[in-house]
């Protein structure tokens, strides 16, 4: 029944119906919008949906089941740290006394929200190590150019204007040279050694006073902690430029190493990732911004500040690297972050890391019979296999994700990193028990025998999703973006 | 196997240009276009723009990966394959016979620094 | 803890799996400098019991007003349907659509969105969201400069939501692209400045507001065409809960539309959530950043939805895309999807009819009170800018003293006000009577 229902909102509208109620409008006819001038109006309706409150319901619950969340299953997404969302989270948020709140709201008026923005900027400079916290940033991406404008600032204050470039490793996400590239810095690769961490030799020799800085993950995106970190920073420092840690990976490390300690200048933080808010389908998320000592002034305007009397106020600082927000950040995730590290607690917060840690390597070691484990040993919160490890059955990564999803499962992230062919990257995360694990495993390891014995079943997943493949190629020939091309 | 020309120019980075006159038809190897799968789009410079050889004046787009088209030679674009923008999937047919533009050489001598088909299949056989 | 579903006997159960004799021992590699050894300075662990009264408290320390406030972030009617709705589990804790084959759910109503948001703006094609509106406009601008190739300025008008030009002024500064201000005359856009500087040849973009930041509808006549004659493009940044009635950005003949959809039911909030939209004519599809859906069929012929023109984002051309944005902000996409079908087209007029009456009603009414004269006289919408006879700080703490945000300060003597559907006359009335009495 579910399965098969496949209309868009505008199919079931018919003309007359209405899903809204509005008091009656008793100024209009002396201040009727009908005044306005012709010219001004649009000329063509727009050709919105004429529904019952009762079919936009039906239908958005109906669509709601063509969906998998965390809540529904296990979501092993490789780098994007798919761990519970707690409702209390989402509770408080929606109080009205934050959620009815307006933006222009004097600073006198806005303590309470003020207050929470102040000491989870707080809390997160604890945890990472890092003096001071913009929460402005909306997502990871948009945290990371804001980091990487810090860094142009930082070198253009001090006259420093040669430094242009920046250091990616080669494993690193699209994101980082796009990010870059987006702030004007260009892109400077450095080589993976064969067990996928940064080659400090490969490194040394692009150092010199072009860096503006370089942007690392630590754990990598291969999931391993990059343990000469501390010679890198020396090295990078020496030559005069900044180490930009991209928060993805910190659930990893959460409460057993903090990237201050690290020695990263600057770094961003996704809250929904490591601090459990909601990835809604792709947002919104937050990606707040830490920066060390010393580079406080350069954290995006407006900055909320505390004076002596402990009164909370909004400031802006004419050094600052710019305004990259309409205000505050999204507000509304920053109550859900604040919520889950006060649920957790210091004695918690600790806890994480390790947990998570555990549950990667627990999934790794189960399954590297079945799977071509490529760099041996232990991981962090994460882990890539290369496909199969038996390499003739012709069964590729897509055919292994897609086959998960018959079984329930959200596949993990396919073919990134790009060091290998046939990436399989698994973050199982600290909020999964044993029992969800076993499963997974005992699951995967049907896989890898299909695989073997009937191939074609794998090849042809998924079978028992609301849809199957998708012709992808006609997609993006012939896009048909709205309800009106489809029409056409 | 893929198709590769003799008579040809061909560029590392699989483009080809075959020369006619003082004009080169520019385009992607099979080779090329194998690798890609199937194009969805070929983003290309407008008539009189300057493409510099070892430069990129587009790009070729498939469902999943895109690539910088380099120009091999130097000079000025005369035309450009409007037929690519409605069936961008004829690059994958015969990427020989849908070149992607035609430009006007600078310098005839610049195509020494190209590959000839036995290098260009040495190149894609390594 | 309630997070943690680990065990001590599976704690070793798992450790002996994975070869190693204690939690710590995972981070063996580590050096032992990096290791963090001591307590966080964190409070300790709440009960669920314990936050909701930590929370309780702290939003006690906001005041609850009556918001005569605007400025880009209106208090606009939310339909009931909508938080229930968009906070299901399947739609909440999803992630981007990787997956095609079960996120269709997702994939559906961001096609929705797209085709609603193209509805109300006129323009052929649009992505999945952005950020905000401020981010938005951002990327206009970069759509504009990669479109234009070898130019790299663009103007803006004085008229636009300052927090709108600040945020495009520091992406254009990273960049090295040139932000010159069309100034404003009589609170609307100079557009004989607007000519000259177009005239230049050098000009990439051109970016507008509608309605502008002091709530004025703008008569854009004849821009468009200027803007093409000298090569430039033409961006508006549009209300969009307000073009259910106001000609759109299609209409003007806008090549990019832009803007923040907040005013289409999205809570205050202090800032966010909110969604920007991003719209563009069928020719810059190509240099249209972010996600973009589009329906297909599956292997059985089935309709269905995926994830389009992927070719063009920063997880495959890097460097060479136009932009970093990565995701979108779905979730925000989807309320303003119920929203508008909720209301239709018809509940959209209605609420833009509500707050035009109300807003022209305060306006005159303020007006009499000899206390506040209105500073343009021209076509507003639902927002409007008063000079003030005492300082705009006095008037707005009689008012405050009174549970209302009488609106936002945009100079000593002046007061923005804007009025939604949400307010009632009563209100208003007493706004007016308090002015009076200063």
């Amino acid at each position: 029944m579910i399965r098969n229902y496949d209309k868009l909102i505008f199919e079931l509208s018919k003309e007359g119906r209405t899903g809204y109620s509005l008091p009656k409008n008793e100024l209009k006819e002396n201040y009727c919008i009908c005044q306005l001038p012709d010219n001004l109006k649009r000329g063509v309706a727009p050709e919105l949906p004429e529904v019952t409150e009762f079919d936009v319901v039906r239908h958005y619950t109906n669509l709601s089941n063509k969906n998998f969340g965390v809540d529904t299953g296990f979501y092993p997404l490789g780098s994007c740290t798919m761990k519970y969302n707690p409702r209390l989270n989402e509770e408080i948020a929606s109080l009205p006394t934050f959620a009815k709140l307006h933006p222009e709201t004097p600073a006198s008026l806005s303590q309470g929200a003020l207050e929470v923005y102040y000491n989870l900027a707080a809390s997160l400079s604890e945890i990472s190590g890092l003096s001071a916290f913009t929460l402005n940033p909306y997502a990871g991406a948009h945290g990371e150019l804001t980091g990487l404008m810090i860094m142009r600032a930082y070198h253009e204050q001090r006259g420093d204007t040669k430094r242009t470039k920046v250091i990616v490793p080669d494993s690193a996400h699209g994101t980082n040279p796009a990010s870059a590239a987006v702030c004007g810095l260009q892109i400077v690769e450095v080589k993976s050694t064969a067990n996928g961490t940064v080659d400090v030799e490969d490194l040394k020799p692009l150092l010199d006073d072009t860096i503006a800085g370089i942007m690392m993950t630590n754990p990598n995106t291969l999931g391993i902690f990059e343990t000469e970190i501390p010679e890198i920073a020396r090295l990078v420092h020496e030559c005069g430029g900044l180490l930009y840690y991209d928060g993805a990976n910190l659930n990893a490390v959460l409460g057993k190493c903090r990237p201050g300690d690290m020695g990263f200048d600057i770094m961003h933080i996704n809250l929904h990732k490591t601090f459990s808010t909601p990835h809604g389908g792709g947002g919104p998320g937050d990606g707040p911004v830490g920066v060390r000592a010393g580079l406080e002034h350069l954290l995006p305007n407006p900055q909320v500040k505390r004076n002596s009397a402990g009164h909370y106020y909004i400031d802006t600082d004419e050094t600052s690297a710019g305004y990259v927000s309409n205000f505050l950040g999204n507000f509304g995730v920053l109550l859900r972050a604040y919520t889950y590290i006060l649920t957790l607690g210091k004695e918690n917060v600790k806890m994480v890391g390790p947990l998570a840690v555990l549950n990667a390597n627990y999934v790794k070691e189960s399954l590297k019979n079945e799977y071509y484990l490529p760099i041996e040993g232990i991981c962090k919160h994460e882990f890539v296999f290369d496909g199969l490890a038996d390499k003739s059955t012709g069964v590729t990564t897509l055919d292994i994700a897609k086959r998960l999803l018959d079984y329930g499962y959200h596949a993990p992230t396919i073919y990134f990193p790009l060091l290998f062919h046939q990436s399989i990257m698994i973050e199982p995360t600290e909020t999964e028990s044993k029992e969800t694990l076993d499963e997974f495993i005992a699951v995967m390891k049907l896989v890898a025998k299909e695989a073997v014995e009937n191939p074609d079943v794998v090849k042809n997943a998924p079978h028992s999703t609301p849809v199957r493949r998708l012709d992808e190629t006609t997609a993006a020939r012939f896009p048909k973006t709205t309800y009106r091309q489809l029409k056409e | 196997m893929s198709k590769i020309i003799e008579g040809l120019f061909y560029a590392e980075s699989h483009e080809y240009v075959r020369v006619e006159g003082e004009y080169g038809y520019v385009g992607i190897t099979d080779y090329a276009q194998h690798e890609l799968g199937n194009v969805v789009y070929v983003d290309m410079p407008e008539v009189d723009d300057e493409v510099t050889a070892g430069e990129d004046f587009g790009a070729v787009e498939s469902v999943k990966a895109a690539s910088d088209l380099i120009s091999p030679v130097s000079g000025v674009v005369v035309e450009v394959n409007e037929a690519l923008n409605d069936n961008p999937e004829l690059v994958n047919s015969d990427p020989y016979e849908n070149w992607i533009i035609k430009v006007q050489l600078a310098d005839a001598a610049e195509t020494a620094n190209l590959m000839d088909a036995d290098a260009y299949k040495a190149l894609i056989n390594e | 803890m309630k997070y943690f579903p680990h065990t001590q006997q599976d704690i070793e159960q798992m450790l002996a799996v994975a070869g190693v004799g204690s939690l710590d021992e995972l981070y063996g590699e580590i050096p032992q400098q990096l290791l963090f050894n001591r307590e966080f300075a964190l409070p300790e662990a709440m009960s669920e019991v314990e936050i909701r009264r930590f929370f309780e408290e702290l939003g006690n320390k906001n005041s609850q007003l009556v918001c005569f406030a605007g400025a880009g972030v209106e208090d606009h009617y939310s339909p009931s349907v909508i938080a229930p709705l968009i906070s299901r589990g399947e739609f909440l804790t999803a992630y981007t659509p990787y997956q095609p084959e079960i996120s269709q759910g997702t994939l559906q109503y961001i096609f929705e969105y797209q085709s609603m948001i193209c509805e109300l703006t006129g323009m052929d094609v649009t992505n999945a969201s952005m950020y905000d509106g401020t981010t938005a406009t951002a990327e206009a601008m970069m759509m504009c400069v990669a479109i234009a190739k070898k130019r790299n300025k663009v103007l803006i008008s004085q008229t636009m939501d300052p927090k709108v030009r600040r945020v495009v002024e520091t992406y254009a500064g990273y960049q090295g692209v040139v932000v010159e201000t069309i100034p404003e005359r009589d609170g609307i856009t100079n557009l004989d400045v607007l000519a000259e500087k177009l005239a230049g040849g050098d000009v990439a973009g051109v970016i507008l507001a509608q309605p502008n930041f002091y709530g004025i509808v703008e008569d854009y006549s004849g821009v468009a065409e200027l803007c093409h004659a000298n090569k430039a493009m033409f961006v508006m940044n549009a209300k969009p809960s307000a073009l259910a009635v106001l000609k759109t950005p299609a209409e003007w003949g806008a090549d990019i539309a832009c803007g923040d959809a907040q005013t289409l039911g999205i809570p205050m909030c202090y800032g966010g959530p909110y969604v920007g939209y991003l719209a563009c004519t069928n020719a810059n599809v190509r240099k249209l950043p972010g996600r973009i859906v589009g329906a297909t069929t599956d292997v059985d012929g089935k309709r269905a939805f995926v994830l389009t023109l992927q070719a063009r984002e920063q997880h495959i051309r890097r460097e060479k895309a136009n932009s970093n944005i990565c995701s979108n902000q779905s979730l925000m996409a989807l309320y303003v999807t119920i929203y508008m079908s909720v209301m239709g087209y018809k509940g959209l007029k209605e609420a833009c009819s509500l707050s035009y009456s109300g807003a022209h009603y305060l306006a005159e009414r303020l007006v009499a009170t000899g206390k506040c004269t209105l500073v343009y006289d021209k076509p507003f919408f639902n927002e409007f800018a008063v000079k003030t006879s005492v300082p705009v700080t006095k008037v707005l703490d009689a008012l405050v003293a009174e549970g209302i945000l009488g609106g936002v300060r945009i100079a000593d003597d002046t007061l923005l006000v804007c009025v939604t559907e949400q307010r009632t006359k009563a209100e208003m009335d007493k706004m007016v009577e308090i002015v009076k009495s200063l």
